[in-house]
């Protein structure tokens, strides 16, 4: 009996070395089996998914690329069957520039190169100096320019003609760039202790939140103007441009608002009890841990701005999505909307996308 | 044990005029009584251990004389300064008066020596190289040179307050007020905490600490002080105090702490 069991140990002992787990519960036939037919439900589920698939994607392809037309004419594409994305193709121009007069179209493609640029520079942290401060201020000293004409031989463009991508743009950009520093001055100001100026920030943010984008921008576009002495008007799109900022903020405001009262009680008082005076607590101690605990919020509110900003259509600004339109309205294209849609949606999705992964990497890189 | 007695025979000087003068002080939470008429004066490197159950305004008391709570009524004078709405008053105040928490309170985005550093750069304008040597030398002082790079996080509960010990130092108080400083710390922690409060207490700081451990109160303190219902119900010389306590509370109080 002894001698059998030491037999029996000796082979354990010699198989389990060499046991391999059994087929199905590695590789790709077990990661198949352990998360797409992982009990008789998920199979059905899993099966049902295939068949739509099967429905869906072999069609789209055959729609978006096999038989669809890239360079012809409206008349050509309306024979085919496939997608017609030289509705993009001929009217490019028109969807990125809008009315900007065609001869001219270099001056806001350097504009957004240039913006785009600074943005990139200025995502690594490693770069936050002075430099980076000197090169924005020069940066959109010179994009203005390049904008507005009128100096070193540019012929002068009236901004009622800025319209397509630079104009989403720019609305969008300084949107966010000024709604944040004042949304951050707005939470502050809703927690302070003095009545006055609590109250006041209080009655701002519950009265912007308490309206739509929408009624804002009728209100700096029809309303405002009576307000103002005759003789006297201001540029529509820094009208829009500031509804957007002072909606935007009071959304900033809320989210970073919860970031103060996420930081312990102990850090205010171990901040006051160092000596540091308000700015210097807020600014130090507390703001940089708020504002860290808020970066997925923020970046939601942010993201939201930036598509809202086409509601400038209401107010009659040709941004991206209105040149869009107007483009598929031509009797000449008529027809052809979903393609020219998922163009659009393509150049927002990486923007927004472009915002968001921007955000995680910060996250990770703060929580080092 | 001889140690603490040297400490013992350091004692302060009765003639001196007092750093901290609290005269018939009130302190009222919406309605609530929490100190009432409260006299206390506080020598130059006298050091006070103030003890008594939970919710007696021990805490509430010491945080009254850094302003981080607001008196009603009566008087604290720290220095040659009364503490009052004066912002600028109340900044010097703390500038000469450091505190430690019960829960450290370091500034967790901060490594340990920005924790140190940051106090005297922005508040006393020291330079920057200054005021990390400052930091190092406190560092060195509380055993914990080698974590400076560190974050807080990273530091176990004794070391993160030896470093909030060290950040209070870096600012060169006059007086350091102790709020429960081992309350929050695992037991075998307690000790690396209490030793530099003990060579800081050889070194002459004045001290005013709230705390539960009676060994330390026993060997570091001058004047013991035990608090019930907002009131300084007694004081005395710790030798007293633990031998001969005159008030029934206190002589319950003990019973229920010394075992």
């Amino acid at each position: 009996m002894s001698e059998v069991l030491s037999n029996n140990n000796n082979s354990i002992h010699d198989d389990a070395d060499n046991v391999k787990p059994p087929i199905a519960s590695v590789g790709i036939i077990g990661w198949i089996r352990h998360n797409l037919f992982n009990g008789p439900i998920n199979s059905i589920i899993t099966l049902a998914i295939l068949y739509i698939l099967w429905k869906v994607v072999p069609p789209f392809v055959n729609w978006a690329f096999i038989e669809s037309m890239w360079t012809s004419s409206g008349a050509e594409c309306q024979q085919a069957d496939g997608a017609c994305w030289s509705v993009i193709y001929a009217n490019f121009r028109f969807i990125i520039f809008g009315f900007f007069p065609h001869d001219q179209q270099w001056r806001p493609l350097v504009a957004m190169i240039l913006l785009v640029t600074l943005l990139l520079c200025s995502q690594n942290r490693n770069n936050w100096k002075k430099s980076l401060a000197y090169a924005w201020i020069i940066g959109l000293v010179i994009m203005g320019l390049l904008m507005k004409g009128g100096v070193l031989g540019l012929p002068p463009i009236e901004s009622s003609q800025w319209s397509g991508l630079p104009l989403t743009m720019l609305l969008s950009v300084f949107g966010m760039v000024a709604a944040y520093p004042l949304g951050i001055v707005l939470a502050l100001g809703r927690r302070s202790t003095m009545p006055a100026i609590k109250s006041l920030c209080v009655i701002y943010i519950e009265l912007i939140r308490g309206v739509p984008l929408i009624s804002l921008l009728f209100m700096s576009s029809v309303m405002f103007p009576l307000f103002l002495p005759e003789g006297l008007t201001i540029n529509k799109i820094l009208r829009a441009q500031i509804a957007i900022i002072l909606f935007t903020a009071a959304y900033v405001a809320e989210v970073v608002r919860g970031g103060l009262q996420a930081i312990p009680k102990g850090q205010y008082e171990a901040a006051e009890a160092i000596g540091l005076n308000y700015y210097m607590k807020m600014r130090l101690i507390i703001l940089p841990q708020a504002l860290k605990v808020v970066i997925p919020p923020t970046v939601g509110v942010l993201i939201s701005a930036f598509k809202d900003t086409s509601l400038v259509v209401i107010i009659a600004l040709y941004d991206l999505l209105k040149t869009t339109q107007s483009t598929i309205s031509n009797p000449k294209w008529m027809g052809f909307s979903a393609e020219a849609y998922i163009f659009i949606a393509l150049i927002y999705f990486v923007c927004c996308y472009a915002m968001s992964s921007y955000s995680r990497r910060l996250e990770r890189e703060l929580d080092k | 044990m001889s140690e603490n007695k040297e400490i013992q025979q350091k004692k302060a000087d009765p003639e001196d005029t007092p750093i901290i003068r609290i005269l018939g002080m009130h302190k009222w939470y919406g309605e609530f009584h929490v100190l009432r008429n409260i006299d206390l004066n506080v020598r130059r490197q006298e050091r006070i251990v103030i003890c008594g159950p939970s919710g007696s305004g021990k805490s509430t008391l010491i945080r009254c004389i850094n302003r981080l709570e607001e008196h009603q009524k009566g008087q604290i004078i720290v220095g040659d300064i009364e503490l009052t709405n004066n912002l600028k008053n109340i900044e010097k105040i703390r500038e000469e008066v450091g505190m430690v928490f019960q829960h450290f309170n370091l500034f967790p985005h901060l490594t340990i020596l920005e924790n140190l550093s940051l106090g005297p750069i922005w508040v006393k304008k020291v330079p920057k190289a200054e005021a990390v040597d400052t930091a190092m030398y406190y560092l060195e002082k509380v055993h914990i040179a080698e974590q400076a790079k560190k974050y807080p996080g990273q530091l176990s509960g004794g070391q993160q307050q030896r470093v909030a010990i060290a950040r209070s130092l870096c600012m060169k108080p006059q007086v350091m007020l102790f709020d429960e400083p081992t309350s929050a710390l695992d037991p075998e922690m307690v000790k690396e905490v209490l030793d530099v409060m003990i060579s800081l207490a050889t070194e002459g700081m004045t001290m005013i600490v709230v705390t539960h451990e009676m060994g330390f109160a026993k060997s570091v303190a001058h004047r013991v002080l035990f608090m019930d219902y907002g009131k300084i119900v007694e004081e005395n010389e710790p030798d007293e105090f633990f031998n001969n306590p005159q008030h029934e509370r206190t002589k319950l109080f003990l019973s229920q702490i010394l075992h």
